[in-house]
């Protein structure tokens, strides 16, 4: 199971790489966003797949818990990406609107005023 | 224990909400920002006296006890940095009162200048890796806001670059979070510490710390500093004020604890890695600063320098140079604010940003000219000014443990820095006067006075540098014996 899930982050990481480098600004963003999303299952292979049962004090005795502290980790990463992502694509908008274009390589062009 | 602790962070957090509230009231707005940078400024002042006579603190959160639970921690050194981020902040609301555009000041400015400074104060004073996550990513979402603010095109431009690296930096930070909780299991920095010195610094942790210190390059401009002098010379002048002053001194503050407290044992290996990254950033830093003649550029590039030289005194690692690290990083963020109010300024009176088309200012603005003068004195490191003591310190230190080639490095670089404001000086002060008597747009108070405070703050720092000994040599001892540190958390 970790196996899988290490290399569904590679692939996620390498979608992620090719879209930054494109030139297109929203492909810039959504890379970022799928960046992040390969972070966050980073996170919780991690903590350890599928080891035992739901990390709920007053369970049966003995049971083995699945470490419920990635998920936390997780949960407030998801929370920042969402305000991240969210704040790109307004900058990302608001640069289109001025410049324009949204292509990368049309923008070196402006000069310090 | 004690609640004061989390207050740094918890008033500007709460005064930047309430602000959004108070949106037209843009006096309110003004005054209520400053009295937090005020208060903060006493909390510090409390904090870091309790500290001397009560050793290092913590406040645990909802009472969970740590390792399990979040906590702040506040040593000397965090507590320092943030009564200086507090005087620092305070003095440039202040230049932003009379500086900032009516437009900006309507559109939240000082609800995100709250919140940026929430992030960094708590940056400096938390005692979990994940949570500075956290304060990290609150500085930065604070920082993109103002960056962009007036949405000029090449403000847009910047921004977006400028978002782009620190999304990439984060993600690895995230990562590097993730394969430190894989291996040891727990995020709080005392105990992390601890189980590094148990189960000794394996190859593993060796590249897990490499992965950090790529993340707090990025933050600091430790060499891949690329995008630095574009996004600092960018916003407002009172922005990049702000950001020259503390941003990249928290990514320099992170760099300094996560390798005195956590991955100190392999010092041939990361601290040599350091001390080729801050040689290799002085010099970069110094051709940069002598290439431009964009006023702007030459004061970024200078930021760039002082990151170099505060990490030679991380890299050499003995008491002497980890004290002057402190009292020089005190020294920057005072003077740095002041280089980029005063570099603001100029282009506000002349139109012009380029230091070839600036001249004979000091006949128009007497006072303005030897404040620029006292400020290169004060970077090149001449006596009685701020300084000083931190060359002394760091270049002892070098001494000490031999490194004589970050040595040379180090002052050399400052004379490339007296060099490039030199050449600052000459264009643009002295020479012939290109503004006549009738274009000469006053020098408002409000501009002046934010400029004289951190002036007195250069010399106080620099002639008080003996009663300050205490504080900072308590702060550099806490860095060198990270069991003193451990024992506050754990330990009590």
């Amino acid at each position: 199971m970790e196996t899988l899930i290490t290399i569904l982050t590679g692939v996620l990481v390498s979608v992620a790489t090719y879209l930054i480098l494109s030139r297109s600004l929203i492909r810039v963003v959504l890379g970022t966003a799928v960046l992040s999303h390969a972070a966050h299952l980073l996170i919780m292979t991690m903590g350890g797949l599928k080891t035992g049962g739901v990390p709920i004090l007053g369970g049966e005795d003995g049971e083995a818990y699945v470490d419920a502290l990635p998920q936390a980790l997780i949960l407030t990463s998801i929370v920042i990406s969402f305000a991240v992502t969210a704040m790109s694509l307004v900058l990302a908008y608001r640069t289109y609107q001025a410049t324009g274009t949204d292509k990368l390589n049309e923008m070196r062009g402006i000069k310090h005023e | 224990m004690n609640n004061l602790l989390v207050m740094p962070m918890a008033i500007p957090v709460l005064a930047g909400i309430l602000l959004i509230f108070l949106r037209p009231y843009v006096k309110a707005q003004r005054w209520i920002s400053f009295f937090v940078m005020i208060a903060n400024i006493g909390i510090s002042i409390y904090l870091l006296n309790w500290i001397q006579t009560d050793g290092v603190q913590r406040l645990d959160f909802g009472g969970w006890q740590p390792p399990f639970g979040i906590l702040f921690v506040a040593d000397s050194f965090s507590v320092i940095l943030v009564l200086t981020t507090s005087i620092v902040t305070a003095i440039c609301l202040l230049y932003a009162f009379s500086s900032v555009e009516k437009s900006y000041e309507n559109m939240f400015f000082y609800s995100f200048v709250n919140f940026l400074v929430a992030g960094v104060n708590g940056s400096f004073l938390t005692g979990d890796l994940f949570n500075l996550y956290v304060c990290f990513e609150v500085m930065l979402l604070a920082s993109y806001v103002l960056i962009a603010l007036g949405g000029r095109k090449v403000q847009l431009r910047e921004s977006m670059k400028y978002l782009v690296i620190n999304i990439l930096s984060s993600w690895f930070f995230l990562i590097a979070i993730a394969y430190l909780y894989g291996t040891l299991g727990t995020l709080n920095m005392a105990h992390l510490s601890e189980r590094i010195a148990e189960s000794g610094q394996t190859p593993l942790l060796t590249v897990i710390s490499i992965v950090f210190l790529t993340v707090f390059a990025l933050k600091s401009g430790l060499l891949l500093y690329f995008w630095l002098p574009g996004s600092y010379s960018v916003p407002a002048t009172a922005v990049s004020a702000l950001f020259g002053a503390l941003l990249t001194k928290v990514g320099i503050y992170v760099m300094i604890r996560t390798f005195t407290l956590l991955f100190y044992h392999e010092q041939q290996i990361t601290h040599l890695l350091i001390g080729i990254l801050a040689g290799l950033t002085l010099i970069g830093g110094s051709i940069g600063a002598i290439a431009y003649k964009d006023i702007r550029q030459i004061v970024a590039y200078n930021v760039i320098i002082a990151v170099g030289f505060i990490l030679v005194g991380l890299a050499v690692a003995t008491p002497e140079a980890l004290e002057g690290s402190i009292y020089y990083l005190m020294h920057d963020m005072i003077v740095k604010a002041l280089l980029f109010l005063l570099a603001g300024t100029m282009i506000i009176v002349t139109g012009e940003t380029r230091i070839d088309y600036m001249s004979g200012l000091i006949r128009n603005y007497p006072l303005f000219g030897w404040i620029f003068f006292i400020v290169m004195l004060s970077l090149a490191g001449v006596p009685p000014l701020s300084g000083f003591i931190g060359k002394v310190l760091v270049g002892q230190g070098a001494v000490n443990s031999g490194s004589y080639i970050l040595l040379a490095l180090a002052f050399i670089s400052s004379i490339f820095v007296l060099y490039s404001l030199l050449r600052v000086f000459l264009n643009c002060f002295w020479g012939e006067t290109i503004i006549s008597e009738e274009d000469e747009i006053p020098m408002k108070k409000g501009w002046l006075i934010p400029c004289v405070l951190l002036t007195a703050g250069t010399v106080i720092l620099g002639l008080a540098a003996e009663p300050l000994a205490i504080y900072v040599q308590d702060a550099a001892n806490t860095l060198m014996n990270p069991q003193i540190y451990i024992d506050a958390v754990l330990n009590d």
